[in-house]
Order: structure tokens, then C-alpha cells, then sequence
């Protein structure tokens, strides 16, 4: 019935089902990843936006942290979007002293960067490869630091906002809540056999 | 971003931390949580601009206050102290018996309370960016709840059924705006994000109110009227996201202790959930 990849969707709180509908209408199957079962049968890994602290809290309790931080260092493409980049990181600045991180990505990214709620903005963004993009930023995080091997792909203000490195992509906004599904495009894209 | 989370009501910033320990997504700060509203009577207001402050320097996630219905001095003042997001709230006394806040007048983001389709849309029609429903804050009984998010997303299910003509029936039964009525015939949901709030005093009553479609959940007097609070909020936390997982929501509740105590809706005074128009 699925022709596509089998795309899971990180599924313990967040963006879960705007995500779903995105990879759904890309030809994905789409899979909600809520136990390591779950995450057993998927090719791929999406990381929506929500709370980090929540999500890494989350994350051990349901025994999800290991057996994705393996599958992430055998490889699995994954997409974080706003905390789901926090989560992919391999440093956050401003999170809890207890928050971990995945760090399939050699980034540094500061919490909360664009300010709190009040200061969420939406903005058009120019991003390499793509064009321009509409971008929701919600208590967005940016990028404080690239390493070596990491595309910076787009910025906002001159920090990073869009980053690869190898078949690990994080935005800092939420290309789900925009309804324009180029990002997933360029994710899936860039690993899809 | 709330949806899928737990938003907790606290009114020190031990209870935040508590909150923000347990894995919320955000807190509620007010002075007395509905039940303690509810026995003390007396007309309830926006909390003291300092307890708010000392809250938001407790916790990293958002941090939501209350202010009266129409009172948008109050939503001013919560505005300028940077609160993540305002609650038009029944559950303080209201100060308008006709009008409720223009919430585009605001950049902060407004939550509202609502019992059917059409006070969702009335609220989302001034700028409200999420609906809760009401359900009966401060009584531990989730039946109201149930009852304001059946008859929602019921409305929301037989609209995408109607034909062009019954549209426009739709929205004159339900006094509200024509455009929202045909957007849910097209798209089959609320334009902003529905919530469930008014009641929430176990991690089963959060299982349901999330297999019924709320996306997330407010927790009220639920929490900290439990004989353990760090305890219930977790379990709270983790039914909220494995809500259709019987065997994970079972897991949770063993052993919590006793929930807040509750109210027969024969009993309750004071309908909260009538206050609002």
C-alpha cells in the first residue's frame, strides 16, 4: 500500500500529527514512535518542536534515549525542528542541568534564543538549495556554534537556523505549521533510495 | 508548542519547579487553584504581578496568569510583565457580562474556555489562538469536560458533513462566523489547537480526554490537591503522551495515593462553566 520509506515521528509530546500529515502527503508511511518497538521498524526519525525538558524527561522514562542515540550513530536520518534540533544537538546552551541530548550533530544551540513567547515571530527564509521558506519561530532556539563538517543552510540575524550534516537535518522553526512541505522534501531527499 | 503536554496550575515557585520536574510543558500561575477559589468565595482576580515574576524566575518552560473575562486592563498588565500566555479564565469573576477581551489587540496569546462549538468560535473569532474547554474547574469531576468536548468536536464532525446551504444554518444556530463554520466544513477542525481543561484529577481521566481528541491537557487542583504531587504530576505526564497504551496508563496509577477528593456536579454551587457569552 506505502510505496515510501517508513518515517517515524517522535511521539511524546509536541508537533506529532502536523508532522504525520507533511511526510504523509511527501508518499512517506508514516509511523508514531512512542516505545522502542516502535523505533525498531522505522528507516528515518523525526523529532517535532515541543518542550525539550518534557521530551528528554520523556525520553528516559519510556527507554526511547539509547536505543535512538543508537540507531542515530549507525546512521538513521533524522529532522528536529525547533526542540527536536535542541534534542539532535551535541550541546545546548540555557537548557536544565539534567536535559540530554542526542548529539547526531555537531552543533551548539542555545534554548529559548529568540525570546519567550511574546517574541515568536513568522519571517520568510532564504534557505540554500531551497528558496525562500515561510518560517513560524515559537520560543525558537538558533545555532550558536557549527562544527567542521555541518551545512549551515540558512540564518536568520546571522545565526544559523538551518543545518546539515550528513543525513541529519534540523531547522530551528516549524516547517510543519507553515503548510509548505519543501523541507521535508529536502529531508527525505537527501537519504531516499 | 503545547500540543500533546501537560499544563499544570501552581501558585508558588516550589510547585513550578515541581511542575517543570515532573515534565509540563508549561505552568499555570494564580494565587488559589479553582477548588481553593471555589470554598473561599469572594470575587477572584488576576494574581499579584510579583508572584507571577517569581514564578517565571523559577521555571524555563512557559508560564501562563489568568485575568477576568472582558477585563483587558488585567490582560494589559500580565502583557507587560511578559506572561507566555493569558487565560481569559471563568474561573475568575468576570468583569464583563457581554464582552470578552479583543484578543487581537494583543501580541501575547490568548487561551479560551468554551462548553460548545459556538462559544469556540466566538472566542477564536477575537483572536484567541486555543480553545480549552471548560469543563467544571475545581471539582475533580471530569464529566463536564467530557460532556464541552463531546458536544465540540461532535459539532465539528457533523459540519463536515453539511452541504453548502446547511452551512449557513450552522452558523446561525451557532452564532458564529459564517467564514469559521465553512473553514471546518472544509478542513474538519478547529483553525487553533483544542485542549481540555475543568476536571483532570487522575491519569485515566487524561487518557480519555485525549482519546476523545483533546490535544492537550490542563491539569487545575488535580495536582497538588493529591496526597502526592510530584507523583500524580508525573503520572499525569506520561499518561498524557501514552494515552492509548492501557498497559503504560495502569502502570502509572499504581500506588498515587489518593486523588483530590471531587464534587458530585448535584453538589456544586457555583457553575463555572456558565460564566462566559
Amino acid at each position: 500500500m506505502y510505496s515510501g520509506p517508513k518515517v517515524g515521528v517522535l511521539a511524546l509530546q509536541g508537533d506529532v500529527r502536523e508532522h504525520g500529515a507533511a511526510l504523509s502527503e511527501l508518499g512517506a508511511h508514516v509511523v508514531e514512535v512512542r516505545t522502542p518497538e516502535d523505533l525498531a521498524g522505522v528507516d528515518a526519525l523525526v523529532l517535532p518542536g515541543g518542550e525539550s525538558t518534557t521530551m528528554s524527561l520523556l525520553l528516559q522514562s519510556s527507554g526511547l534515549f539509547d536505543p535512538i542515540a543508537d540507531r542515530l550513530a549507525d546512521g538513521m536520518p533524522a529532522f528536529g525542528t525547533c526542540a527536536g534540533m535542541i534534542l539532535l544537538a551535541s550541546e545546548v546552551v540555557d537548557g536544565r542541568p539534567d536535559q540530554r541530548s542526542f548529539a547526531a550533530i555537531d552543533i551548539a544551540v542555545r534554548r529559548n534564543a529568540f525570546g519567550r513567547q511574546v517574541d515568536s515571530f513568522e519571517a520568510e527564509v532564504d534557505v540554500a538549495g531551497v528558496g525562500p521558506v515561510p518560517a513560524v519561530f515559537i520560543r525558537a532556539p538558533f545555532v550558536e556554534r557549527a562544527g567542521a563538517g555541518v551545512e549551515v543552510l540558512a540564518e536568520v540575524d546571522g545565526h544559523p537556523v538551518v543545518c546539515r550534516s550528513g543525513p541529519v537535518l534540523v531547522a530551528s522553526f516549524h516547517p510543519e505549521l507553515s503548510g509548505d512541505l519543501r523541507l521535508h522534501e529536502l529531508f527525505l531527499g537527501g537519504w531516499e533510495i | 508548542m503545547l500540543r500533546g503536554g501537560v499544563i499544570m496550575d501552581v501558585v508558588t515557585p516550589e510547585q513550578a519547579k515541581i511542575a517543570e520536574d515532573a515534565g509540563a510543558v508549561s505552568v499555570m500561575a494564580l494565587e488559589r487553584v479553582p477548588a481553593d477559589i471555589r470554598r473561599d468565595g469572594g470575587v477572584a482576580r488576576m494574581s499579584d504581578p510579583s508572584m507571577i515574576e517569581g514564578i517565571k524566575e523559577a521555571v524555563t518552560i512557559p508560564v501562563m496568569a489568568k485575568a477576568r473575562i472582558g477585563h483587558f486592563a488585567e490582560a494589559q498588565v500580565l502583557e507587560s510583565l511578559g506572561v507566555d500566555y493569558i487565560d481569559e479564565s471563568e474561573v475568575l469573576t468576570p468583569a464583563d457580562e457581554a464582552h470578552h477581551i479583543d484578543k487581537w489587540a494583543f501580541t501575547v496569546p490568548f487561551v479560551c474556555g468554551a462548553t460548545n462549538l459556538g462559544e469556540a468560535l466566538r472566542r477564536i473569532s477575537e483572536g484567541a489562538a486555543m480553545i480549552r474547554s471548560k469543563g467544571e474547574a475545581g471539582t475533580g469531576n471530569i464529566v463536564e469536560a467530557v460532556r464541552h468536548l463531546r458536544s465540540i468536536l461532535g459539532d465539528i464532525r457533523r459540519i463536515t458533513q453539511a452541504d453548502s446551504a446547511e452551512v449557513y444554518g450552522w452558523a446561525k444556530s451557532l452564532q458564529a462566523p459564517v467564514s469559521l463554520v465553512q473553514e471546518i466544513a472544509e478542513t474538519g477542525k478547529l483553525p487553533v489547537p483544542l485542549f481540555c481543561a475543568g476536571g483532570i484529577a487522575t491519569p485515566a481521566d487524561a487518557s480519555l480526554v485525549m482519546q476523545l481528541g483533546a490535544e492537550a491537557v490542563f491539569v487545575g487542583s488535580g495536582i497538588f490537591k493529591s496526597s502526592d504531587p510530584p507523583r500524580m504530576a508525573r503520572a499525569v505526564v506520561e499518561a498524557t503522551t501514552h494515552f492509548r497504551d492501557a498497559g503504560m496508563v495502569a502502570k502509572v496509577s499504581r500506588g498515587l495515593g489518593e486523588a483530590m477528593r471531587g464534587l458530585e456536579m448535584a453538589a456544586v454551587e457555583t457553575k463555572l462553566a456558565d460564566r462566559g457569552w
